[in-house]
């Protein structure tokens, strides 16, 4: 393996560690107890499934007529899928410094490593519910199939960008994890998961979509029942948001693994 | 060929930043056994991290035209958490190796049985040390880093270390940190001493320890 390894054989490698650290995190996470790394989908179902139940249960004013399952099920969904990947990168380096002792081993695998298993996870309970639902008659199936799975990749690049930034940045201070869990907080009822922009007064639906999940939310739900309502997103303003938090997140990452010190 | 190339190394402290490493140079060729001598916080332990890729130097650079271990070190490179298994599957899966074959190897070299399945943080630094010697003689390399692991341990394991890597594996580099002179004595043909951030270069062993303790000497 001597001399500097082509770009396939770099790839190679990283695929081989960060397939390595997806595996470690199941393990470390899940252990290899009663339903084990079942839970890794079993968990945001639970919670979608709980959201799903409160808010037909309350009858939650969303502004429309639409079917309060799907309406539940697409936007809690889309809240897990760009929450819990900075909730997993925040602080992720500590637990696992002692694996960067392997010098095939770098910060950005660590973070690829979990934002694979959040995106994974997520996804899976997501498909699940909506095949299950519909399957006993609660929902429709989706009109369109191919516009779902555009702006889920959207939602999850979102979620991968800012899960990078915040990741790194919080290795250089830990005010980001204060900051976070009351950002994150406050950021999901103004999210899209619980309303329909249009059902917003003008003046509010310009402040709303200044969030870029929003428009994220809004393009699934279009994508899922786009014949009932009007939707209010622009993909090009996502992407530009997505781009820079990305570049964002790559740049501090890079930063970060010329500093980090293994333990 | 391992060339290490005017390195430096600075890390930042509340009391500003700290030169650990000042414009090192070091060539190592295939098959030479080079030890680095130095005190306790002379900055070894970077050193070796820094020539095996773990960690990068502020400036200069490091060429490796041979496969380098990890260091073999006491503590690091291992997951608490995990298993002893579980961390040997791991580091095969990073290495592309199977761990099937190897498995036995590991039973048999770390003596760890039942305990093979419990997390390492329960482990002793014994039982540590032989898991860690275990599984990086599972990877093999052209040179490896060797940093003070093997003075943990008794004479048993001193014995199968020895067997497993100077005899068996007599024919690769290595690079053997330690404040112990004896031990740079028995097993390096090569021996530099790092003190106060610099790597002094000595034409023999001897010279080279003639200097250690001359500057042990001037530091106490």
């Amino acid at each position: 393996m001597p001399r500097r390894p082509s770009l396939l054989q770099s790839w190679r490698i990283q695929r081989r560690v960060i397939w390595a650290l997806t595996l470690r995190e199941i393990l470390t996470r899940y252990g290899r107890h009663n339903i084990g790394f079942l839970w890794l989908f079993a968990e945001p179902m639970l919670f979608t499934l709980g959201v799903t139940a409160l808010w037909t249960a309350t009858k939650a004013v969303h502004g429309s007529n639409l079917p309060i399952v799907a309406f539940a099920i697409t936007g809690y969904s889309s809240v897990l899928l760009w929450r819990n990947m900075p909730g997993r990168c925040i602080g992720a380096i500590a637990p696992n410094l002692s694996l960067l002792y392997h010098r095939n081993v770098r910060p950005i695998d660590i973070y690829l490593a979990r934002i694979v298993l959040e995106v994974a996870g997520v996804t899976i309970s997501f498909v699940f519910l909506v095949l299950f639902f519909s399957f006993i008659g609660w929902v429709e199936l989706p009109e369109d199939v191919l516009q779902i799975a555009g702006a889920w990749f959207m939602l999850a690049w979102f979620g991968a960008g800012l899960a990078l930034s915040l990741g790194a940045l919080s290795e250089i201070s830990e005010t980001v994890e204060k900051l976070w869990h009351p950002g994150a907080y406050l950021l999901f009822p103004l999210s899209g998961a619980a309303f329909m922009v249009d059902a917003l007064p003008e003046a509010a639906q310009k402040v709303v979509l200044a969030l870029p999940m929003v428009h994220g939310v809004e393009m699934l739900r279009e994508g899922y029942f786009g014949s009932q309502f009007v939707a209010h997103y622009d993909v090009a303003y996502m992407a530009l948001i997505n781009i820079v938090l990305t570049t964002l997140g790559l740049a501090q990452t890079l930063r970060l693994s010329r500093v980090v010190v293994p333990e | 060929m391992i060339r290490l190339v005017d390195i430096n190394k600075t890390y930042g402290t509340l009391s500003g930043p700290v030169h650990v490493l000042k414009n090192v140079n070091l060539d190592i060729a295939p098959g030479e056994r080079v030890g680095i001598l130095g005190r306790n916080g002379a900055g070894k332990s970077t050193l070796i991290r820094l020539i095996s890729g773990a960690e990068l130097p502020t400036s200069g650079a490091v060429e490796r035209d041979m496969s380098v271990s990890w260091p073999l070190a006491f503590g690091g490179a291992f997951q608490g958490a995990l298993s002893g298994y579980d961390n040997l599957r791991f580091i095969c899966r990073i290495y592309g190796v199977d761990p099937a074959e190897k498995i036995r190897f590991v039973e048999e070299f770390s003596e760890l049985g039942i305990y093979l399945r419990e997390p390492v943080r329960s482990y002793s630094s014994g039982m540590r040390a032989r898991l860690a010697f275990a599984i990086s003689m599972v990877i093999e390399f052209d040179c490896f880093l060797i940093d003070e692991i093997i003075a943990v341990g008794d004479a048993r394991f001193h014995e199968k270390c020895h067997h497993e890597l100077f005899e068996r594996r007599g024919d690769r580099a290595m690079i053997i940190v330690s404040h112990d002179s004896n031990y740079i004595r028995a097993h390096c043909t090569r021996a530099t001493v790092l003190a106060n951030g610099e790597l002094h270069h000595a034409p023999s062993l001897d010279e080279a320890f003639e200097f250690y303790h001359q500057s042990q000497a001037l530091a106490a």
